[in-house]
């Protein structure tokens, strides 16, 4: 750069006001310095927060900014972040909450169109320094600016059908004429996060560089401009009518096998909203307000919109301990012990993983290796994740662990083995815990010499992918041990769940009859494709036989025996429908020895056959009364027994345990929403006829 | 190892590695291990290259700056990835490479590559190339062929020795004294917990089969009387009394002496009779006074030429100012748990690894005293007397 006038204007962005302080006037939250070169460098520092939000006064403010801004022109506006997290992560959800009259939204979303528009119009060049994440309406704001310069560690995005709804602030319009369509819908139909070199080869941004340049570069892009990676010719080639209609058979067919449109109406209105009105920016602009507007005022985004709430919810239950968590200790290398050392290890940790012998835990570091290459990408850092992961058969790490984790298998006499020998090598304050799913923690801890130490950390499986974490209380678990868990539980971004002690926790015993359920309508005779298409079509991820095969069967059996013994209140014996004490008998256990209500190919795909329709058959609602209703009792006796603390932790616990159909807002939700008196009857009706799986809880009454 | 120690990574003093081919993004390993191992940024570290004695090399540099004073704790060692060794370009590709980076402009450019020649593809061994002394232009097998001439070593007793090597090490896998290696765990779910290319169904008739491998067809080494070549890794933690106690550290034996020698390139092998001499010289030992020896197996005709040198009274005064024969070494002393012919000689590491397990077989057979020796591709010797704790 010639004479690089920079190195005479320092702007680095001045930090926000104390806001420990009474703020007497509105808060600016944006905050403006003019340079010798009478460039305009706009810091956004959301007062009163952590992270930069797009809530109605920040555009507020924005708007008076632009006021301003007209009455003394610069040569040029940069717009950046104060906050090193990110840029600006969207707007604020909490504003979506309750909204129901879809015609005041839409004058709401105009506003804030009216806002973008003006900085996009602005006779001046315009730049957006990103770093960190930029997502949804932030994404959307600096789409409307002339340039994007990201740094390379932003993460862009449009995740707003993940809420149940799609950009409103203009970004539909904008990206479909900033990049080609495809690319452009793929990115607002997932939802999916780009960082930055891809954001930069798709054209999104225009130039990628280290937070350190940021000011060479605004000043670059607006004194001279920065080349781009646009393909106009193509960009509008994919708005022209004939190819938006192609277009949209296909995004729509993709989205089917994912999504249906009565459960999530978000997408196919993306695609509609596109296929119809992609062909001018001023009518795009004009639909998508009244399009999002329609949208969140909707069930779906409104129970999304809880979803995402009871998730903060979960994430603020770590709370504010201190405790530092720099070495976990694993003993058991299966499945969920190998897998539970893997994840913590990629969350930072030192992780020991025992076992009895190194041929026992050679396989869980294969598995974290492909784990780490899939998700950390990058060999130094796939690398330094499997340095810290370190395989230790003779349990060194005991020693060293402020974490130990049992997970091995569920015999009483092997885990009191391992605890007697673990507390006599723990440091005093590490925390015991156990993944049991089915042995009680007092049994457990009955050969602790401090039996307050245990709780459970009851981990789902794939640990790479459930973010639910139970945290279980026994009887005689501590307070300090429990905060611990939960804390720890943070630690390793999961997301943690109180739970009492009882058999099957939460998760596993609502799950159980729902399970139970599908195998009795089975032994009726109904084909396994329809019982499993019945929950689909509910809302569930999968149906409960494909479940029960992924879970295993054997699994399913002892968990099923365990819960029914333990909870037999009508005093008969219960007794596991023969569909699954009969494959279980034969060896078939599920995916894992390749058949199980269904056979599985090499690649553990199951080999379904369409579940075809006949006069017999009983209705998609009867199958899903049979298979839900049982499932929504538990829920409604574990709430009961206060096994959990209210009904938004129930709901949680089943939509991050199970992916129990989130739009519909949880299990309790759903039986608010709908009509409690009329489940309960017809529960009394099917327990007539179908046995004592189907007696309601007493709870009902209280609800 | 270091979950063991009642101190974290980062109170060592420095960390010293032996190395002979580091990889290219890695050219400084002692560096990166100590960061990976959590030594951190404020512990300084080195590798260090004296050909196969690198291993050796820097456990008498730890031992010799804690003797001084300089350091209280050092992690020291040595590792080599043959397996990784490089195929280079020759030179005149590379050459071409150069030349066709520095044209400028299309025309420059289709100019120098037309100057391609397909001789240019083809590749340098670099593993070949490493075992090669350039200076008298013999390769180290070669070296071995000339001992074995000049003692008059036959075939048969090379075979017979790494027979004997074999047996030894298979013997101590079974029974338990190589505990001191640790397994190794690789990022596609496999393990190995031992040294695997011992032959423990090993024969002199299968040894017999093999063919020269450096002199053809009339040599006498073979791949089956020779070092295999291998991966391999070794730590040591070297400590001086003050650390000991403050750290409440039980050593498993001490660094005593050490000594290192010169010698003509193409006898390279007789390395450690040149260098172990003087140390039993000036501690007044004889060879009986050892209690365990490690000769470093490089080649089975190698480490008899030793012995024999040692019984070669001729040899002893002209070479080793010597009055005369030192005598047999006792042969039930010497590699009790084989060597490098049955477990492999990764050339940085070698020397670690047999200081360490010098250690090892004293406390094992009460022993009192050890020297881990090494010949040295170059022409040199390197050894190390070890005592037991």
């Amino acid at each position: 750069m010639d004479g690089d006038p920079s190195m005479t204007t320092r702007t680095k962005p001045t930090p926000a006001p104390d806001t420990g302080r009474t703020v007497v006037a509105a808060p600016r939250h944006w905050y403006g310095e003019r340079d010798a070169e009478n460039i305009h460098w706009l810091t956004l520092d959301k007062d009163g927060a952590t992270t930069n939000t797009l809530s109605q006064d920040v555009l507020a403010a924005f708007e008076a900014v632009l006021d301003e801004l007209a009455a003394n022109p610069p040569a040029g506006l940069v717009v950046r972040s104060a906050k090193a997290n990110g840029f600006i992560a969207g707007a604020d959800v909490g504003e979506f909450k309750g909204l129901r009259d879809p015609d005041a939204v839409e004058q709401l979303v105009r506003r804030g169109h009216a806002i973008v528009d003006r900085l996009e119009a602005l006779p001046y060049p315009t730049v957006a320094l990103i770093n960190g994440f930029c997502l949804g309406g932030g994404l959307e704001l600096a789409l409307a600016c002339r340039y994007r310069v990201a740094a390379d560690d932003a993460r862009l995005g449009l995740p707003e059908v993940r809420l149940g709804i799609h950009p409103g602030l203009g970004g539909t319009a904008r990206l479909t004429r900033l990049i080609p369509a495809p690319s452009a819908m793929g990115l607002m139909l997932t939802g999916r996060t780009l960082r930055a070199r891809a954001a930069k080869r798709m054209g999104v941004v225009d130039a990628v560089t280290q937070p350190r340049h940021f000011e060479r570069a605004a000043r670059w892009a607006v004194t001279k401009g920065l080349k781009t990676q646009r393909r106009p010719v193509l960009t509008a080639l994919g708005n022209l009518m004939p190819v938006r209609w192609a277009l949209a058979q296909v995004m729509q067919r993709q989205v089917a096998g994912k999504a249906r449109r009565a459960h999530y109406p978000a997408p196919y209105a993306l695609i509609d909203l596109w296929m119809k009105h992609g062909g001018s920016k001023k009518e795009m602009l004009r639909h998508e307000a009244r399009s999002i507007a329609k949208l969140i005022t909707g069930d779906t985004a409104q129970n999304l919109v809880r979803v995402f709430f009871l998730n903060e919810t979960l994430k603020g239950l770590g709370g504010e301990t201190g405790r530092v968590f720099k070495h976990v200790h694993v003993i058991g290398a299966g499945t969920m012990g190998g897998d539970i050392a893997a994840w913590c290890a990629m969350q930072g940790m030192q992780v020991t993983l025992q076992d009895r012998a190194p041929e026992f835990i050679a396989p869980a570091i294969g598995r974290a290796a492909k784990l780490y290459r899939r998700r950390l990408r990058e060999p130094y850092l796939v690398r330094a994740a499997l340095d810290r992961l370190i395989p230790d058969v003779a349990g060194d790490g005991i020693a060293r662990a402020d974490v130990v984790i049992e997970a091995v298998p569920e015999v009483l006499s092997l885990k009191h083995d391992i605890y007697r020998a673990a507390e006599a090598r723990m440091k005093p304050d590490a925390l015991l815990a156990t993944n049991t799913s089915s042995i009680p923690l007092e049994e457990l801890g009955q050969v602790l010499t401090r039996p307050e130490r245990l709780i459970g950390l009851h981990f789902f499986n794939p640990v790479a992918q459930m973010p639910l974490l139970e945290v279980v209380r026994g009887t005689n678990s501590g307070d300090a041990e429990i905060a611990a868990g939960l804390a720890f539980a943070r630690a390793i971004d999961k997301l943690p769940l109180p739970v009492k002690s009882a058999p099957g926790f939460l998760v596993n015993r609502a799950l159980t009859p729902y399970l139970m359920a599908a195998v009795q309508l089975l032994d009726e005779g109904h084909p396994a494709a329809a019982i499993d298409e019945a929950a689909e079509a509910f809302g569930m991820p999968m149906g409960p036989l494909t479940l029960a095969d992924a879970v295993g069967l054997d699994i399913c059996l002892h968990v099923g025996e365990i819960l029914g013994h333990g909870m037999s209140a009508s005093g008969a014996d219960w007794q596991a429908p023969k569909g699954l004490t009969r494959l279980v008998e034969q060896g078939h256990l599920g995916r894992k020895t390749g058949q199980g209500f269904y056979r599985y190919d090499k690649k553990g795909k199951p080999i379904k056959a369409k579940p075809q329709g006949s006069a017999t058959a009983p209705t998609t609602a009867t199958l899903q009364d049979r298979l839900l209703l049982p499932l929504l009792n538990t829920c409604v006796a574990c709430w009961r027994e206060a096994l959990v603390d209210g009904e938004d932790m129930v709901d949680a616990g089943m939509i991050f345990g199970t992916g129990f159909a989130p739009f519909r807002g949880g299990p309790m939700h759903y039986i608010h929403a709908s009509d409690a008196a009329a489940m309960r009857s017809r529960l009394v009706s099917l327990a007539e006829t179908h046995g004592p799986l189907y007696m309601p809880d007493p709870g009902w009454g209280s609800l | 190892m270091l979950l063991r120690q009642p101190f974290e990574p980062d109170a060592f003093d420095e960390v010293i590695l032996g190395c002979v081919s580091p990889q290219a993004d890695e050219v400084n390993p002692a560096r990166v291990a100590a960061l990976r191992l959590g030594c951190g940024d404020r512990v300084a570290a080195w590798t260090v290259q004296r050909n196969c004695a690198s291993g050796l090399q820097s456990v008498d540099t730890a031992y010799r700056y804690i003797a001084d004073g300089r350091a209280e704790m050092i992690l020291a060692g040595g590792t080599e990835a043959l397996s990784h060794s490089p195929l280079l370009f020759n030179d005149r590709m590379v050459n071409w490479f150069a030349d066709l980076n520095m044209a400028r402009g299309v025309p420059a450019k289709l100019k120098v590559a037309a100057t391609f020649r397909p001789g240019y593809l083809a590749p340098v061994i670099g593993l070949m190339k490493g075992l090669t002394d350039p200076v008298v232009n013999l390769n180290m097998g070669q070296t071995a062929e000339i001992l074995a001439d000049k003692f008059d070593i036959g075939r048969e007793a090379m075979d017979a020795y790494s027979l004997e090597s074999h047996r030894r090490t298979a013997r101590a896998q079974e029974e338990g004294h190589m505990a001191e290696v640790v397994p190794i765990y690789d990022a596609r779910g496999k393990h190995y917990e031992k040294d695997d290319g011992v032959r423990p169904d090993n024969s002199m008739e299968a040894l017999g089969k093999l063919r020269p491998a450096f002199e053809r067809p009339f040599g006498t080494v073979t791949p089956g009387n020779s070092s295999q070549i291998t991966d391999g890794a070794a730590w040591l933690i070297l400590a001086s009394e003050d650390a000991m106690k403050r750290y409440g550290l039980t050593p498993i034996g001490r660094v005593a002496d050490s000594a290192w020698a010169a010698l003509d390139p193409a006898q390279m092998g007789l390395g450690p009779v040149h260098a172990s001499t003087p140390i039993l010289r000036r501690n007044n030992f004889d060879l009986d006074d050892i209690d365990a020896w490690e000769i470093n197996e490089a080649f089975a005709a190698q480490v008899l030429a030793c012995l024999a040198a040692w019984e070669d009274d001729a040899y002893c005064r002209e070479h080793l100012g010597l009055n005369g024969a030192l005598g047999p070494l006792d042969r039930a002393k010497l590699n009790v748990d084989g060597g490098a012919i049955s477990i492999g000689h990764p050339v940085g590491s070698s020397g670690a690894r047999i200081a360490l397990h010098v250690l090892h077989i004293l406390k094992r057979t009460g022993g009192k005293r050890g020297i881990a020796t090494l010949c040295i591709g170059g022409g040199q010797g390197g050894a190390l007397l070890m005592e037991a704790a």
